[in-house]
């Protein structure tokens, strides 16, 4: 196990872990990733055709539609979520979708800030993060 | 920063008003906590974009604002919802989809929302006063209010939207404050032919090129030499915040906060200056397509932003009373319906072969033939951006004219390229 990096908490939530999935683009959640089953349906975006579901995202950032929240709403409750987040900057719309869904009372994933610099080297792995915020690589 | 609630507010977040006003300020609060707003400021309207049905959770969440009491407190128009309620065309949403969609539309209904299901707002009687605060949800929407109308909104998502509007009130940050609205980079256009410029496609094609380049900044765009009008400029923003996060762009000598270049950018050097060259717009023009030299088409989809008055009169210029072979949908709100149903001319474009798609569009809910491998043509950026991952078609961008040409042959018709 290499030792864990400390993420910003920017909405609490529930420790998760999965493989990997490093964006190497933004994305536009509606439109780009389908609300049932978490694939990444935007033809035009890097990873084309991956999940996001049960993987801990890690996002260099978003664009697009105002509907991203819906979208990552849509996903916690069908439970096809990425188990947890990890985000280069705090952001206004996507977030949205976790605030809400915990003020409704669906259990949401946890997430984080973490400069996109750290994010190539969890590619591929096993990652996790904790309740408190810290990122780690299996 | 910590944010810090009037006493009011914090009765109102602990459910002196009702349990749906609690669950509203809770959420306004969050949000500016997470934004690192210092404060909440009063708001003059919203524009709600959050009565799309995504699935069910959007539907239960407005339910549960609606049992709670809860009640818009400013002006609050709708943007589109998943279903045609004016019943112009057929929505293949099945059951129990269908069901759900409609009460979330019942939903925001109740809660005081005006039925205007339109991504186009500002051009059905909505536009806030030059410098406002308001919190309105819908990119195009968002890019538009702030760009044109000199009113000021962050790019508010899905549910801060409606909070904002049963609460009345935003978190400080971003965009509202005006040390945020300054130009950062300038987009420079003056290299690119006049005969471009005066083109239908240059808005909609510099806007995806802009959006790109530009990410979540902002830009003042310089070397336009004449006002486009507001559904060039609809259609810029609309593509522009499709490609990237933008939120407010500056067109020198346009756009209300930039009389020239300089107020655009506070007096400041820009941090870049992009100079657009023909090949950087053919290359943006040929990204916004996906089909490959297809040899024919299956429908054409316009209006996204929804198609105003005058572009139906466009519309019906360019068809000419010809028969289509493949159908042309033309989204639209009620306001430009209305006028249409008046006048007789709903039907004549219905009997030529147009879908009139009102309250929706074709890429927020299924409308199209469901087929694979369909070719979609379209002369708007952001269909042209969306419907792939949205409809399963793929898209050909091209003029109106063009779009229209095509639909009349069945199969792809361009004029000469102007890039």
């Amino acid at each position: 196990m290499k030792p864990a990096v400390q993420g910003e908490i920017l909405v609490p939530g529930a420790a998760g872990e999965g493989e990997a999935l490093v964006l190497t683009a933004p994305i536009s959640f509606w439109g780009g990733v389908d609300p049932k089953s978490g694939r990444i349906v935007d033809v035009r975006h890097p990873e084309y055709g991956e999940t996001i579901s049960g993987r801990v995202l890690f996002l260099p950032g978003t664009i697009g539609s105002s509907s991203a929240s819906a979208v990552l709403m849509e996903l916690v409750h069908s439970g096809h979520a990425p188990t947890a987040l990890v985000l280069h900057e705090p952001d206004p719309i996507l977030l949205l979708g976790l605030i809400v869904a915990r003020e409704v009372g669906w259990q949401t994933p946890i997430a984080v800030r973490l400069d996109s610099a750290r994010f190539a080297g969890f590619a591929g792995s096993q990652a996790a993060v904790s309740q408190d915020g810290f990122v780690n690589m299996a | 920063m910590t944010l810090a609630l009037s006493p009011e507010e914090q009765a109102i977040a602990a459910g002196s008003n009702g349990a749906g006003a609690a669950m509203a300020m809770r959420i306004v609060a969050d949000s500016a906590r997470l934004l690192g707003a210092p404060r909440l400021i009063p708001i003059a309207s919203a524009h709600i974009d959050g009565a799309l049905y995504h699935g069910d959770s959007g539907t239960l969440f407005a339910e549960r604002l609606v049992e709670g009491g809860a009640r818009v407190a400013v002006r609050a128009t709708l943007n589109v919802g998943a279903l045609d309620l004016m019943g112009c065309s057929r929505v293949r949403l099945e059951e129990p989809a269908r069901e759900m969609a409609r009460r979330m539309m019942e939903a925001y209904r109740r809660l005081g929302c005006e039925q205007s299901w339109t991504c186009a707002p500002y051009q059905a009687g909505h536009r806030p006063a030059f410098g406002s605060d308001v919190a309105w949800g819908e990119s195009n929407a968002v890019a538009f209010c702030n760009s044109v109308l000199g009113a000021r909104t962050n790019r508010y998502g899905d549910f801060l939207d409606i909070a904002c509007a049963i609460t009345g009130c935003a978190p400080d940050y971003g965009l509202h404050r005006p040390e945020n609205r300054i130009a950062r980079l300038v987009f420079d256009v003056s290299a690119l032919p006049a005969g471009f410029m005066a083109s239908e496609i240059a808005w909609p094609v510099l806007g995806s090129l802009y959006g790109r380049e530009v990410g979540n900044r902002v830009g003042v765009i310089a070397g336009v030499q004449k006002h486009p009008g507001d559904d060039a400029l609809k259609a810029f923003g609309a593509a522009a915040a499709s490609t990237g996060a933008v939120g407010l762009f500056h067109i020198a000598g346009v756009t209300p906060e930039a009389p020239d270049v300089e107020t655009a950018l506070g007096s400041t050097l820009p941090e870049a200056t992009i100079r657009v060259t023909p090949d950087m717009v053919a290359d943006a023009q040929a990204r916004l397509s996906t089909a490959e030299a297809p040899a024919t088409i299956d429908a054409v989809a316009i209006g996204s932003p929804h198609l105003s008055l005058a572009e139906f009169d466009a519309l019906e210029r360019l068809i000419a009373g010809r028969r289509l072979a493949v159908p042309i949908h033309a989204c639209t709100g009620r306001h430009v319906l209305s006028e249409l149903e008046r006048s007789g001319r709903r039907r004549a474009l219905e009997a030529l072969g147009v879908v009139i798609v009102a309250d929706t569009c074709v890429v927020v809910t299924p409308i199209l033939a469901s087929t694979t491998g369909g070719v979609l043509m379209t002369s708007s950026g952001k269909f042209a951006q969306y419907a792939p991952g949205n409809t399963g078609y793929s898209v050909l961008y091209g003029s109106l004219a063009d779009c229209v040409e095509s639909a009349v042959a069945g199969r792809p018709v361009f004029s000469e390229a102007l890039a």
